[in-house]
């Protein structure tokens, strides 16, 4: 069998770049949560916030660690399987990722020494700083790579010489058309996945009947966040699709899975759609629907797959139905933030062990809608690598199938096994818990006297609002 | 726009080279630590080594994306031929460094049963620093390069030559490794270190050596770049400075009055920095010996005066807040002292 480099290279970094974006998605929220827990410490003394930031650092550390290692593979392997994208692509997107490590890795790498180890080293306002700068850092990285990235969907700015892309213009390059929606999309998205995380660990603690102060902070914390963005979420998502149905019409009509262009769409609950005779089998279909999200006309028209050749068409079912996976969790998030709130405001949320247990499970939610959400975006720009510019077909390096495949291999495997013991840890450390918390030992507590007093009046404010 | 086009590229790999320089040495230090690691059997003292990095290892590294990523974002053409010339050890280097980076986390977090993480923690930092000796030679030695792509075949780089200066940097960065827990730790495991470096020195020096003759030997043009009569002159305090330097850290290593515990890791920087810039002498101006050089790979004015301007302002501010940071875990590491 005749081995395909660009069949393997694909493979490859959709295989990489998916591991990578597991930690990105976690440790953005993460860090600007802990900055959260630990400014809230500093404003209110209460012992458990400080607690609470230890205890999410260490499981910090353990994520960050896993998305440097993944991301240094990737940031070279634009060269070593896309060396052509990198020649015809460099001009443009060089600059964007030199940026990203000027203004973010660095800012970043440098204060996590801080934030992780300065607890008895430095003064509580320069730690309380590290953390900040961090999830600074986090965010400037995502700001330059989603640049980078939406650039290749919605290329402008440049100009083509010898089929090699030249910078003109940098501002629009940078904020090109479909990045500002990208980038509040995915920023909601990593904070949106960070805050179910963080219930749901209150949640499993609940249950388990243990940590119960730490808990319900994490709970309030949590779901509070999930009530604000799960909405915002599905109110950006559908901007962001008006703008990809202007300018990559042909991504939309697959994820809607749209075949005839001539007349209004039906949206698509369920279907399997056949690429061979271009219609859907097994339709489960609301009429008009999807015309009027898209051009909000229920008779409205928007173009179809027919009315592009089949050879510029993306694979239609891998998109179709990651789409409906990512929609749908989004749905559901917004149903957890409902109940959640509901249950919130009749003072019942630590009660409710019908909501908590399934909350309690809950974690992997966002990190599949993120994806889901990816697979989307980047299938769906396929034959392309670079919208109209550059074919992902013609992107590939001058290396042989055989070091493809071996290289491969070894991501896999190595990939595989680092991965699955970090997440082994984390779930280890989520299960020893906060250290030093009210039901496991007061030390903790009796090591800050003044804080301890604030505590105790904080503690019975508390059970009276509760009670 | 002549003008511009000539310095643009100089500057830029200028800069470059500095980036690649200060990954050396920081990075250098760190895996050099997981070198000396199958000497240092007792799980105390890889506590402390591995203590003495764990603040800065992550912005240590982030000197590699920058190197990385500057030869993208200014010689994309070059980046684009070298990294499939050097396909498969770079590979191997970054599968490396997964092992070596997550095991500063998950060697803590797997306590008392770690004996897996540390060695990853070996294994990763020798592959990691043996790989990047064989990047070097492989790049010394030419890369086969056909209408502005790479034309050779996927083991290129393996060669005697390239093989040779892997075990180089691996001795070197133990070196780096040895003379920096001198200056971090005190007691026994600074005692210790002190007799791992005088060998590691003499070895060094040997590769150093060895290098120095294969190069010119083999290699025609840096032969003629080196001992051709004005040249000779100029060049002359390279070598006669490696020899003090040596010296120095030698005579730091031998003091008996440990008043100076900072001298063997200066020197040890020093001597790697002369053998760097020997190095760049040899090949300057090519970025693709013997094939291109800065100017025939240079990326477009634009997209480097863009990423120049974020370079001047933000490195500066980069290197502050670096120091500050080694500043703030300043001074000696006690036994049994740690930040986990
Ligand atoms: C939306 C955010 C996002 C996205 C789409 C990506 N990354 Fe990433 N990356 C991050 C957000 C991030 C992050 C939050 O900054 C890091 C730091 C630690 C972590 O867990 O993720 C990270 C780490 C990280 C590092 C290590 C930085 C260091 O040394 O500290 C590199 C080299 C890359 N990434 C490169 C890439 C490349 C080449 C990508 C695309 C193909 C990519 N990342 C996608
Ligand atoms: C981090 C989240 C991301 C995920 C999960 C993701 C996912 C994917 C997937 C699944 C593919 C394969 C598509 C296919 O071949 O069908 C792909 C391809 C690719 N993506 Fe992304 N992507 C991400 C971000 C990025 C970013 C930020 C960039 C660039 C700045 C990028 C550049 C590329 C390139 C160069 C390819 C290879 C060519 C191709 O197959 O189209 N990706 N990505
Ligand atoms: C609630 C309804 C949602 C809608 C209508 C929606 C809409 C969209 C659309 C249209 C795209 C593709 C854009 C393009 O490729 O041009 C997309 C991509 C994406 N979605 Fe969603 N989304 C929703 C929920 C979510 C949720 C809950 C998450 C994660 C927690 C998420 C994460 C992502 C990610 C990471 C991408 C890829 C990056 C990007 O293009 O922004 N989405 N979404």
């Amino acid at each position: 069998m005749e081995l395909d480099p660009i069949l393997l290279a694909r493979i490859q970094f959709a295989f990489t770049v998916s591991f990578h974006i597991i930690f990105p998605s976690f440790t953005i929220g993460l860090a600007a949560f802990i900055a959260t827990l630990l400014v809230r410490w500093q404003m209110t003394g209460r012992d458990h916030l400080y607690r609470l930031a230890r205890f999410w650092t260490k499981i910090f550390a353990v994520s960050f660690a896993m998305g440097v290692v993944s991301g240094i593979v990737l940031s070279y392997q634009f060269g070593t399987n896309w060396s052509k994208f990198s020649d015809v692509t460099g001009n443009v997107i060089g600059p964007l990722i030199g940026y990203e490590v000027l203004t973010a890795f660095f800012l970043e790498a440098s204060f996590l020494g801080v934030m992780l180890f300065g607890w008895d080293r430095v003064s509580t306002r320069l730690h309380v700083t590290a953390a900040i700068l961090v999830a600074i850092g986090t965010s400037l990285s995502a700001f330059w790579i989603l640049s980078a990235n939406s650039w290749m969907h919605t290329p402008q700015g440049h100009e083509i010489k010898d089929g090699i892309a030249y910078p003109v213009d940098w501002m629009k390059i940078i904020f090109n058309p479909s990045f500002p929606y990208r980038f509040a999309h995915m920023f909601t998205a990593a904070y949106l996945t960070t805050s179910l995380v963080v219930a749901a660990v209150g949640a499993r603690y609940l249950l388990t009947d243990k940590f119960h102060e730490e808990a319900k902070t994490m709970m309030r914390m949590g779901i509070g966040m999930v009530v604000l963005l799960a909405p915002l979420q599905l109110f950006i998502g559908d901007m962001h699709g008006l703008n990809t149905a202007e300018y990559q019409p042909v991504k939309v009509a697959a994820m809607e899975a749209h075949w005839d262009g001539t007349k209004p769409a039906d949206l698509v609950l369920f279907a399997i759609p056949n690429e061979q005779e271009e219609r859907n089998d097994f339709e489960i279909a609301i009429p008009n629907l999807a015309s009027f999200i898209i051009t909000h006309d229920t008779e409205g028209l928007f173009p179809g797959l027919k009315d592009f050749a089949s050879e510029e068409r993306p694979p239609v079912t891998p998109v179709f139905f990651a789409f409906r996976i990512m929609v749908g969790i989004g749905m559901i998030l917004i149903g957890i933030g409902l109940i959640g709130a509901l249950l919130w405001a009749r003072g019942r949320l630590f009660e409710s062990k019908w909501f908590i247990k399934p909350l309690s499970y809950s974690w992997s939610l966002g990190f599949i809608a993120i994806l889901a959400g990816w697979w989307v975006t980047e299938t769906g720009r396929q034959p392309w690598v670079v919208h109209g510019i550059l074919k992902t077909a013609d992107a590939i390096s001058p290396v042989s199938a055989g070091a493809v495949l071996t290289s491969l291999i070894l991501f896999v495997l190595v990939y595989t096994s680092v991965f699955s013991m970090g997440i082994y840890y984390i779930n280890r450390l989520i299960e020893a818990g906060p250290k030093g918390a009210a039901t496991d030992t007061k030390e903790g507590v009796a090591s800050r006297p003044l804080s301890a007093a604030a505590e105790a009046a904080h503690e019975a404010i508390e059970s009276k609002r509760s009670s | 726009m002549e003008d511009i086009s000539y310095w643009l590229p100089l500057v830029w790999a200028g800069l470059l080279a500095a980036a690649v320089a200060l990954y050396i040495v920081l990075d250098g230090f760190d895996l050099g630590l997981g070198i000396l690691f199958p000497l240092a059997p007792a799980e105390e003292r890889r506590d402390t080594m591995m203590n003495t990095v764990a603040p800065f290892w992550d912005g240590n590294e982030t000197w590699l994306v920058l190197g990385g990523g500057g030869l993208f974002v200014a010689f994309p053409k070059a980046y684009a031929i070298i990294m499939p010339a050097i396909y498969i050890p770079l590979i191997v280097m970054l599968l490396a460094l997964v092992f070596r980076g997550v095991a500063f986390e998950f060697r803590w977090v797997s306590k008392p049963k770690h004996a897996f993480w540390d060695l990853a923690f070996m294994g990763g930092s020798i592959v990691a620093s043996f790989m990047q000796g064989v990047i070097l030679g492989a790049l010394l030695q030419g890369v086969n390069v056909k209408n502005g792509a790479f034309a050779g075949g996927t083991f290129d780089w393996l060669t005697p030559f390239a093989l040779f200066c892997g075990v180089c940097v691996v001795i070197g960065y133990a070196l780096l490794a040895a003379t920096w827990l001198i200056l971090k730790t005190e007691g026994d495991t600074a005692q210790w270190a002190r007799s791992l470096a005088t060998p590691l020195l003499m070895a060094m020096l040997l590769c150093l050596l060895v290098v120095s003759l294969w190069t010119p030997l083999s290699i025609p043009r840096i032969a003629e770049r080196w001992f051709t009569m004005p040249n000779l002159l100029w060049l002359s305090p390279i070598p006669l400075l490696t020899t003090y330097a040596a010296y120095r850290c030698w005579h730091g290593l031998e003091s008996i009055t440990h008043r100076n515990d900072s001298d063997p890791f200066i020197w040890a920087v020093v001597l790697f920095m002369l053998a760097y810039i020997g190095l760049l002498i040899s090949n300057v101006p090519f970025i693709i010996p013997p094939a291109l050089t800065v100017w025939d790979v240079a990326g477009h004015p634009s997209a480097q005066i863009f990423s120049l301007v974020g370079a001047v302002i933000m490195l500066p501010v980069i290197l502050g807040y670096t120091a500050f940071v080694y500043w703030t875990f300043r001074g000696k590491l006690k036994a049994g002292e740690g930040y986990h």
